[in-house]
């Protein structure tokens, strides 16, 4: 057990590396056994996190770092600096961690069925593997080049897997898009990382952040993180990207791809907080995240109001949803500096925009995965011709109801849990922020309520008859979020204490960051 | 002032090799030379990697049989190496794209090709 705990955040990484490229091997034997190597290897997965999660709430941040002969030990014999290739597992990296896997586990149960009998199975689940690999690498790892590679392989297997039904052509438009955003920001970041290596000659994190120096050089290469992040994660002015490839991806990719935003989110939590912050006032930089997120918010649900395509109206909430997070977290950041402030409101600001973060990939993963299980079934995505599915597609309804419930924040649900905290703090912080993110709330639950009616109530359409429920592993898929979900409807408090204030405080605190590595160095 | 120059080169190469980039990316409209701003794009960010570790009159970084002297640096070279390999994965990727939708538009010009919309 002690072995599985230091050795975890490797295998993490390993494990679904290897299901990605045994998959076509072991795909020979037959479609059934792959099936299974590849839930149980990702099963095994959810376990080492869940080990992993657990040492790192009660011993705090674990540092990997490859080729040293103990896992622990981040700097060579005899060095200042890191050297070596390093993962560094704090509380946000592990939050991140534990909701892009329940995420990855419902969307590759729902999807067993799914893609039952489309061509190109393998390259399918190996892509999906490969996905799943970029973003848990992109939260856990301790160097920014690493970040960079990661970011690549998520955007390359996400692009992929985007416009994986390539027969049909807007399919193949949206994954084209999605692959040309992330190309360029993937430079950017890149970019970014060079400007850092030359002033300090150094590739890791806490290093980094260690001797930022904040000159102009590091300002120009903030923006560009910033710039790539924010185009990545689908903030506002740069979303364009997000509503088509969401919509034409296949079901189980979409909320993969919506948390591989999340896991860009991450990453500019990860840059703003922990490699610039304390350095120097982050007021103005958390008030251009608040900026970002209330126009996400804002724009993301105005433009959601009048689609008829039920994705597409679904992935401009979701980027409606993100512009939360931002608010939410970009408080905390622009009282970072502000003791007092931060104690008051603050923290439970952040600790609203990053609970938002894991409900948001579950209700919303599963409102994708509903509206793409009545894409299954009736071929169209058209909400005009849709009606009366209720009668038929019982579970997918009830499943509806409760994600659309929960994503405009009705109580007891969870999304009503985090947006409730960040009303409250982000009311303390500036009223005006909080009413608008009211409203966007309401005009969110007008938005579902039409969803609703025009696709599931009313009389049964003879054209639907034969319509049927969809099949079971494609309702275990969304029955996973929907467990969840209910979990974190009924445990809020229990959920913030545990799992999400351990995460704000990793943001918060970028001491212990740097000392996990930079320890030894007086 | 005049002796800076000949090190900036480089870096002026870079600059304008990712504003050419970006301003085929924003406002080309054929696909094939919205990847071609990528590949110039990728270009110049491994010419800026490249440039940075560059040391005047420096030798190889091979430790073993390295002669007196100053070494230019090693991990930039790593970095684009990456780099290179990673881009050419994209550019094949977004070539197959444009075949596929080729195939199905009979066009390979942005503003033809719109299904998503609003």
């Amino acid at each position: 057990m002690e072995y599985l705990t230091v050795h975890s955040p490797i295998l993490i990484v390993a494990v679904p590396l290897l299901a990605a490229f045994i998959t076509p091997l072991i795909s020979r034997i037959g479609n059934k056994f792959r099936d299974t190597v590849n839930v149980s290897l990702l099963s095994f997965v959810t376990f080492l996190i869940v080990i992993l999660t657990i040492d790192i709430y009660a011993n705090g941040t674990r540092v990997y770092t490859l080729g040293a002969s103990v896992p622990e030990l981040a700097l060579p014999e005899n060095y200042m600096v890191p050297v070596r290739i390093m993962f560094q597992v704090d509380g946000i990296s592990i939050f991140m961690g534990l909701t892009t896997t329940v995420v990855a586990l419902a969307a590759l149960v729902y999807s067993l069925q799914f893609v039952k009998n489309e061509t190109g199975q393998d390259r399918f689940y190996s892509l999906f593997m490969l996905l799943y690999v970029g973003m848990i690498g992109l939260e856990f790892t301790g160097d920014m080049f690493n970040l960079f590679v990661f970011l690549e392989i998520l955007s390359i297997a996400g692009a992929g897997l985007a416009s994986y039904r390539v027969n049909m052509a807007d399919a193949v438009e949206g994954g084209f898009k999605y692959i040309i955003i992330s190309a360029v920001s993937a430079l950017f970041v890149l970019f970014a990382i060079g400007i850092l290596y030359s002033e300090y000659n150094l590739l890791s994190i806490a290093a980094l952040a260690h001797s930022m120096q904040f000159t102009t050089l590091d300002l120009i290469a903030l923006a560009l993180l910033a710039i790539a992040f924010v185009m990545k994660l689908a903030g506002v002015p740069l979303h364009m990207w997000a509503p088509d490839t969401y919509a034409v991806a296949p079901a189980g990719i979409t909320p993969m791809i919506y948390t591989s935003s999340a896991a860009s989110m991450y990453a500019l939590y990860r840059v703003t907080f922990t490699l610039y912050g304390g350095h120097f006032d982050t007021t103005a930089i958390g008030w251009v995240v608040i900026i970002l997120g209330v126009l996400s918010m804002f724009i993301g649900v105005m433009m959601a109001i009048h689609q008829t395509d039920i994705k597409r109206l679904m992935a401009y909430h979701a980027i409606s949803q993100s512009g939360y997070m931002l608010l939410g977290v970009g408080v905390g950041l622009a009282v970072l500096t502000d003791p007092v402030a931060l104690a008051n409101y603050g923290r439970d600001a952040m600790n609203g925009g990053i609970f938002h973060i894991i409900n948001n990939a579950l209700y919303k993963g599963m409102l994708f995965l509903t509206a793409e299980a009545i894409f299954f079934r009736i071929g169209t995505r058209d909400l005009n011709k849709m009606g009366g599915l209720g009668h038929n597609m019982k579970w997918t309804t009830i499943f509806f109801i409760i994600g659309a419930l929960a994503i405009s924040g009705i109580p007891p649900f969870n999304g009503f849990a985090s947006k409730l905290l960040i009303y409250e703090s982000v009311f303390r912080f500036n009223p005006l922020l909080s009413i608008i993110a009211m409203f966007v709330s309401l005009v969110t639950l007008a938005s579902f309520t039409k969803v609703f009616y025009s696709a599931f109530t009313g009389p049964e359409m003879p054209a639907f008859k034969e319509v049927r429920e969809v099949p079971r592993s494609m309702l275990i898929g969304m029955g996973i979020m929907v467990a969840c979900i209910i979990f974190f409807s009924i445990f809020p408090g229990l959920v913030v204490d545990t799992i999400v204030a351990p995460a704000t405080d990793a943001l918060i605190d970028q001491a212990s960051y740097i000392n996990g590595v930079m320890g030894a160095v007086p | 002032m005049m002796q800076y120059i000949p090190y900036n080169i480089p870096f002026i190469a870079v600059a304008l090799l990712m504003g050419v980039a970006l301003f085929i990316i924003l406002f080309k409209r054929n696909l094939i030379k919205i990847i071609m701003g990528i590949a110039i794009l990728g270009a110049g960010v491994n010419l800026f990697l490249v440039t940075l570790g560059y040391r005047a009159g420096g030798v190889a970084p091979i430790y073993t049989v390295a002669p007196e002297g100053v070494m230019v640096l090693p991990v930039p070279q790593a970095l684009t190496l990456t780099n290179i390999v990673i881009t050419v994965s994209v550019i094949a990727l977004m070539l197959t794209m444009v075949m596929f939708t080729y195939r199905h538009m009979g066009d390979i010009d942005a503003k033809k090709s719109r299904l998503l919309r609003g």
